[in-house]
Parts: structure tokens; sequence; C-alpha cells
């Protein structure tokens, strides 16, 4: 009996996925917002996320093709364990909050702050793993 | 709880993969729209269990659901990363635009979903 090859994709990522949405579970759990204050274990989380997403898939793609051990690293790494531990929704939830509690400074610049900082830790990350890979190609 | 919470998201992270590959099948290769619809409707997703739950459901549930399956659904890395590609491919407003739109769409559909979460609360 094969399992189709949509499902074991799926399967990869839930695995990591679990994993990735657990520790950010405990981390949030351990170091929590404080009340109108900047929610900074999911900002750490996201940023450090988005940085080892960029020099993960850039490393992979550098390697080869979309398949075999690299895309498995993909599915159950990329999508799962990264896609699991950094969230969107929390970070719109966490800004909503901010702003209905009229700390409307610290909302907004949460908010802008870690769209900017998050796609600059993206362009790090992948930058690294070029000059890792030996340079622009 | 950490167990349940992981499942779940392990569940939204699945979905996730399902989402973007349906919605990227119908784009044919343009630019990619998958990870814009998944955390909208996440955000969506948020806005109405916050609008709903307010106080008056287990806090516990709300969590496994919160943190653990919209946490695992939605993804901040991905969309970080992929506008990243855009700016360093030399497309600086597209960037802009997937960055700060993805942002905004964000926000409204969780201001939409907390106001018709109230709404359906309150009926």
């Amino acid at each position: 009996m094969s399992v189709p090859a949509w499902l074991r994709s799926a399967g990869l990522v839930a695995l990591g996925g679990a994993v990735g949405t657990g520790a950010r579970a405990v981390l949030e759990a351990a170091a929590p917002a404080a009340p109108g204050g900047v929610p900074w274990t999911t900002f750490g989380i996201n940023l450090l996320g988005s940085f080892v997403l960029g020099v993960l898939l850039e490393s992979l793609a550098r390697r080869g093709t979309d398949q075999g051990r690299r895309r498995v690293a993909r599915l159950l790494c990329g999508s799962g364990l990264l896609g699991g531990f950094t969230t969107y929704s929390a970070f719109v939830a966490e800004t909503e909050r901010l702003l209905a509690g009229g700390a409307t400074l610290t909302g907004m610049g949460y908010a802008v702050a870690s769209v900017v900082i998050g796609v600059g830790s993206a362009v790090l990350g992948i930058v690294v793993a070029r000059r890792a890979h030996g340079g622009e190609r | 709880m950490i167990i349940l919470v992981a499942l779940a998201g392990g569940l939204g992270a699945a979905a996730r993969f399902l989402v973007d590959g349906a919605v990227q099948r119908r784009r044919r290769g343009g630019t990619p729209l998958g990870t814009l619809v998944v955390n909208t409707t996440a955000c969506l997703l948020i806005g109405l269990l916050t609008g709903w739950a307010s106080g008056r459901v287990d806090s516990a549930l709300v969590t496994v659901i919160g943190v653990g399956l919209l946490g695992g659904y939605s993804t901040f890395s991905t969309a970080s990363v992929e506008a990243a590609r855009l700016l360093l491919g030399g497309r600086i407003g597209a960037a802009l635009a997937h960055a700060f739109g993805m942002l905004v769409l964000g926000l409204g559909a969780g201001w939409a979903g907390i106001a018709v979460g109230h709404a359906l609360a309150g009926a």
C-alpha cells in the first residue's frame, strides 16, 4: 500500500509544523508579552524564523532541484518547522490588541518593525547562504 | 497541553501546504499568492475567535486553536522570504506591495473577523 505523494508531503509539513508550533508555544508561555508592551517573544521568533528560512531555502536551491532529500528538507524544515514556528496570525492579533488598548505608537511600531526587519532578516539569510555557497551565480 | 497545541499546529501547517498548493496551481507560476491567501484567512479566523470568545470560552480551547492551529497555519517566515526574493531581484515596488499589502490585508481581515465574532457572540 503506497501513500499518495501529496499526503506524504503534507505529513512532512505536519510533522515539522507540530515541532515548530510546540517550540513557539513553549517560548510564548515562558515569556508572554506584558499588557500594552511589545510582544518580544513573537517578534524574536518571527525574525529568527525569517533569517533561518532565507538560509535554508537559498542553500537548498544552490544544491540542486527541488526533489528527493532537498524536497524533504524543504517541506519538513521550511514549510513545516519554520512555518509552524513563525506566526502571522499572532503578529496581527497582537498588533490589533495594542491598537485597541490605545498603545498606538507601540502597535504601529511593532507592525512596521516586524515587517521591515523580517524582510531584512530573510535578505540576510539568503545573502549568507549565497556567500557560503561560493557567491552569486 | 503543549502537545495538543503542537498537534493542532501540525494540522494547521498541513492545511497551509494544501491551500498554498491549491492557490499556486491556479496561478500557473504567476506571483506567489498562496501565502497571502493563507495569512489573510488566518487573520480573519483569529479575529473571529478573539471577537467571539472574549471571556466566554475555555481559554485552553482558544489557545489550542489560536496559538496551535492558526499559529501553525499562518507563517511569517515564508512571507518574509517571498518579499526578500522580490527585493533581491530588483523588484522594490513589488517587494513593498507584497510586505505591506499582506500587513494591511491581515489587519483588515483581523478587524473584520473581530466584528463578525462580536456580532455572533451577541446573537
